[in-house]
C-alpha cells in the first residue's frame, strides 16, 4: 500500500522543481513559444482543410477536458478514471438546453460549468474517504456505468434515450458569416474559450489555493497540521476539474452536433487519463500535447493495420511509459532547462 | 414470497460468476495491492484459448488444466515483461499500463478469433440441477468450483512454504526480503495465480454469457463490486461478496422498476461507492492502519 509521503502520481514536487523558476530566459523562452503557437493557431483555419480544422477543434475540446483531469490528478494528486462521466453531463446539458429550451449556445457553456461544479463537488465528498486505487476504483465503476445512466428510462424525455439528441450546427455571429465558415467560427469559438481556461488554471495553480492543493498532494498529513482544510480543498479541486471537464464536454457536443449514452463509453474516460499521462501529470500545457495524441494517434495505429488497432495503441501506450515516464512535459522541461543553461 | 426465492436462488447462481472473477481481483491484490484493470480481458484470452482447443478437438478435462497452465505463464511472463522494469514507477503509470494490456488483449482476441459470438460448452450439461430446479446443472458446477478453488487458496496460503512467503512479501516487503523471500519473484507468482484463477472463470462464465472480446468488462465490474464488498484482503470474503452482489443485481432488477432487466450495471457503481464510504475494509477484510 502506498503510504502518504509517497507521491502516487509522479507528479514533480514542490521541493524538486520551484514553482516559480528565478531564471529570467527560461520566462521569456515560454512566453515566446506561448505566443508563436496562439499565432499558428489563428493562422491554421486559414490555410487547411474543413476536416482538419474539426479535428484541431477537436483537439481543443480534449485538451480543456485533459486540463481539468490535470488540475484533479497532477495538482491535487487524486484518481479519476471516470472523468468522462462528467464530460457526458457537458454534453447532455447543451444538446438539452440548445434542442429542447432554445437556449444560445453561448450561454449553454457556463450553465454546464456550473452544472459539472456541482456535480464534481458532490461525487468530490465521498471521494474525500477514498484514497488512491479506491478512488480509481470508485471512478471505474462511474465510467463503465455513465452509459447505462444515460439510458435510464425516467430520463428518456430529455436525453432521448438510445437514440440521443441531435444538434443544429451554430453559424458565426455578428455577420461573420459571409467570411467564416461554421467550422472555422466553432474553432475561434474554442480557441478563445481554451485560452481563457488554461489562463484561469494557470492562475489557480500559482495562487495561495493552488499551493495548498500541491501541498495536499505531496504530503496530506503535513498539510492538514498546516492548517490547509483538505476536505473543503479536495472536493473544490474535484469541483474545478469536472467544471474544465464539463465545459469541454459541452463544446464536444456543439462541435460533434450529436449526444448519445455510447459516445460516453469507459473508452472516453480513458483516453482523457492517456492524454494525461502522455502530456505530463502535473504539467498544464502537456494537455494539448496528451489531446494531440488521443485524437490523432489511434488513427495512425489505425494505418498500421486496422484489425490490431488496439494492439498497437496499447503498445505505443508502453513505450511512452517506458522511454518518457513523465510524459511530453517532462522531455520537454529537460530541454527547457538544457537551453536555459545554455542561456 | 415465491418469486422473491426464485429471485434470490438465481441470483446466487449469476454470483457464482462474480464470486470467481472476485477471487482473482483479491489474489492479484494480495500480490501487488493494486487493482488490475486487465484482468477482465486476460481472462477473455484465456477462455479464447480453451474455445480453439476444444475446436481443435481436445476433451475437456485435457483442456481445462492446459488452459490454466497456460494462463498461469502467461500472467507470469506479462509481471516479468511488463512491470518488472517500472516496478518503483507511479501508481498512475501502472494504470496506464494496465489500460494498454486491456487495448491489447482485447484487440488481439478480435483480430484472432474475431467478434462474432462463440458458444462454449459446458462440463456439467445444460439442464435444470433437479426437474423444475430454478437452478441449472451448470451453475451449480460453477459455484462447486469456485470453492474447491477457494478452498485450495486457503489451504496454499496456510499450509505451504511458498503461501507463507507470498503473504511476507505482501505484507512487508523489506522485512520479508531480510530473511530471504525472493519479493519480486512472489509478486510474479502472484499475477500467475491471479491469471489462472481468471482463466477458470472466464471458461466457466464462457456458457452463460457467450463468448465474444468485450465479455468481461462489466463481469469485471461486478467482480471488483463483490471484492470490494466483501474486503480485499479476504478470499473468502470476495467468494461472500460475489454472491452477494448477484443477489443484489437480481433482486433489484426484479423490484425496482426504474432499473429493469437490462441496465444493472450503475447497481455495482452504487453498490462499490456505499461499501467503500461504509465500511471500507468490506465485509471480511483486515483494517489497514497507516503509521505516520
Amino acid at each position: 500500500m502506498a503510504t502518504s509521503e509517497e507521491n502516487m502520481t509522479g507528479a514533480p514536487t514542490m521541493a524538486r522543481s520551484p514553482s516559480k523558476p528565478a531564471a529570467k530566459p527560461g520566462d521569456a523562452l515560454g512566453t515566446i513559444t506561448l505566443a508563436v503557437l496562439v499565432i499558428g493557431a489563428v493562422i491554421l483555419p486559414f490555410v487547411s482543410k474543413n476536416f482538419f480544422i474539426f479535428q484541431m477543434t477537436q483537439v481543443m475540446v480534449y485538451a480543456i477536458a485533459i486540463l481539468g483531469l490535470n488540475l484533479l490528478t497532477g495538482i491535487n494528486g487524486q484518481f479519476s478514471l471516470g472523468h468522462g462521466a462528467f464530460y457526458a453531463v457537458g454534453a447532455y446539458t447543451a444538446a438539452i438546453l440548445m434542442e429542447m429550451q432554445g437556449v444560445p449556445y453561448g450561454w449553454t457553456i457556463p450553465i454546464a460549468g456550473i452544472l459539472c461544479f456541482v456535480a464534481g463537488f458532490l461525487f468530490g465528498l465521498p471521494a474525500l474517504r477514498l484514497e488512491g486505487v479506491y478512488l480509481a476504483l470508485a471512478t471505474f465503476a462511474l465510467a463503465v456505468a455513465t452509459p447505462q445512466l444515460l439510458k435510464l428510462s425516467p430520463f428518456e424525455h430529455w436525453t432521448g434515450g438510445v437514440q440521443g439528441i441531435v444538434i443544429i450546427k451554430p453559424d458565426a455571429p455578428f455577420g461573420l458569416d459571409s467570411v467564416i465558415n461554421p467550422d472555422q467560427w466553432l474553432y475561434f469559438f474554442t480557441l478563445v474559450i481554451g485560452l481563457f481556461l488554461y489562463w484561469l488554471a494557470r492562475n489557480l495553480v500559482n495562487s495561495r489555493t493552488g499551493r495548498a492543493l500541491m501541498a495536499i498532494r505531496d504530503n496530506p498529513i503535513a498539510a492538514r497540521s498546516m492548517g490547509v482544510n483538505t476536505a473543503v480543498y479536495k472536493a473544490t479541486a474535484f469541483g474545478i476539474s469536472a467544471m474544465f471537464t464539463g465545459v469541454a464536454g459541452c463544446l464536444g457536443a456543439i462541435v460533434i452536433q450529436f449526444v448519445a449514452p455510447d459516445s460516453f463509453t469507459f473508452a472516453l474516460s480513458v483516453a482523457l487519463l492517456v492524454g494525461l499521462v502522455i502530456g505530463g501529470v502535473g504539467w498544464l500545457p502537456g494537455a494539448l500535447l496528451g489531446a494531440l495524441f488521443i485524437v490523432f494517434i489511434p488513427n495512425v495505429a489505425e494505418d498500421i493495420s486496422k484489425g490490431l488497432a488496439g494492439a498497437f495503441y496499447g503498445f505505443f501506450l508502453i513505450a511512452v511509459i517506458y522511454l518518457a515516464p513523465k510524459g511530453a512535459g517532462g522531455l520537454i522541461q529537460a530541454g527547457a532547462a538544457r537551453v536555459r543553461k545554455m542561456l | 414470497m415465491d418469486l422473491f426465492l426464485q429471485q434470490v436462488i438465481s441470483g446466487f447462481a449469476t454470483g457464482g460468476i462474480y464470486a470467481c472473477m472476485a477471487l482473482s481481483v483479491v489474489m492479484i491484490y494480495q500480490a501487488i495491492h493494486h487493482l488490475n484493470f486487465a484482468q477482465g480481458e486476460m481472462a477473455m484470452f484465456s477462455t479464447y484459448i480453451a474455445w480453439q482447443l476444444l475446436a481443435w478437438g481436445l476433451p475437456y478435462w485435457a483442456v481445462f488444466p492446459i488452459v490454466i497452465a497456460i494462463s498461469f505463464v502467461g500472467g507470469f511472463a506479462v509481471e516479468r515483461i511488463v512491470f518488472k522494469p517500472i516496478e518503483n514507477a507511479p501508481v498512475l503509470s501502472h494504470i496506464v499500463i494496465f489500460i494498454a494490456l486491456f487495448a491489447i488483449f482485447n484487440s488481439f482476441a478480435g483480430f484472432i478469433w474475431d467478434f462474432t459470438i462463440k458458444a462454449v460448452p459446458s462440463p456439467f450439461g445444460e439442464g435444470p440441477l433437479y426437474p423444475g430446479a430454478p437452478i441449472g446443472t451448470h451453475q451449480a458446477g460453477m459455484v462447486a468450483v469456485t470453492m474447491v478453488v477457494l478452498v485450495m487458496l486457503w489451504a496454499f496460503f496456510r499450509f505451504t512454504r511458498m503461501g507463507l512467503a507470498m503473504r511476507a512479501a505482501a505484507a512487508n516487503p523489506d522485512s520479508a526480503r531480510l530473511v530471504g523471500v525472493k519479493v519480486s519473484m512472489m509478486t510474479a507468482l502472484g499475477w500467475g495465480m491471479a491469471s489462472a484463477i481468471g482463466a477458470v472463470a472466464g471458461i466457466l462464465i464462457a456458457p452463460v454469457v457467450f463468448l465474444e472480446p468485450n465479455m468481461m468488462l462489466s463481469i469485471l465490474l461486478y467482480g471488483f463490486a463483490g471484492a470490494v464488498l466483501g474486503g480485499l484482503t479476504s478470499p473468502a470474503g470476495a467468494v461472500l461478496g460475489g454472491f452477494l452482489v448477484g443477489i443484489i443485481e437480481n433482486l433489484a432488477g426484479t423490484y425496482i422498476p426504474v432499473i429493469g432487466g437490462e441496465l444493472k450495471l450503475p447497481i455495482a457503481l452504487f453498490l462499490i461507492v456505499a461499501v467503500l464510504l461504509i465500511k471500507p475494509a468490506g465485509l471480511m477484510g483486515r483494517r489497514t492502519v497507516q503509521r505516520v
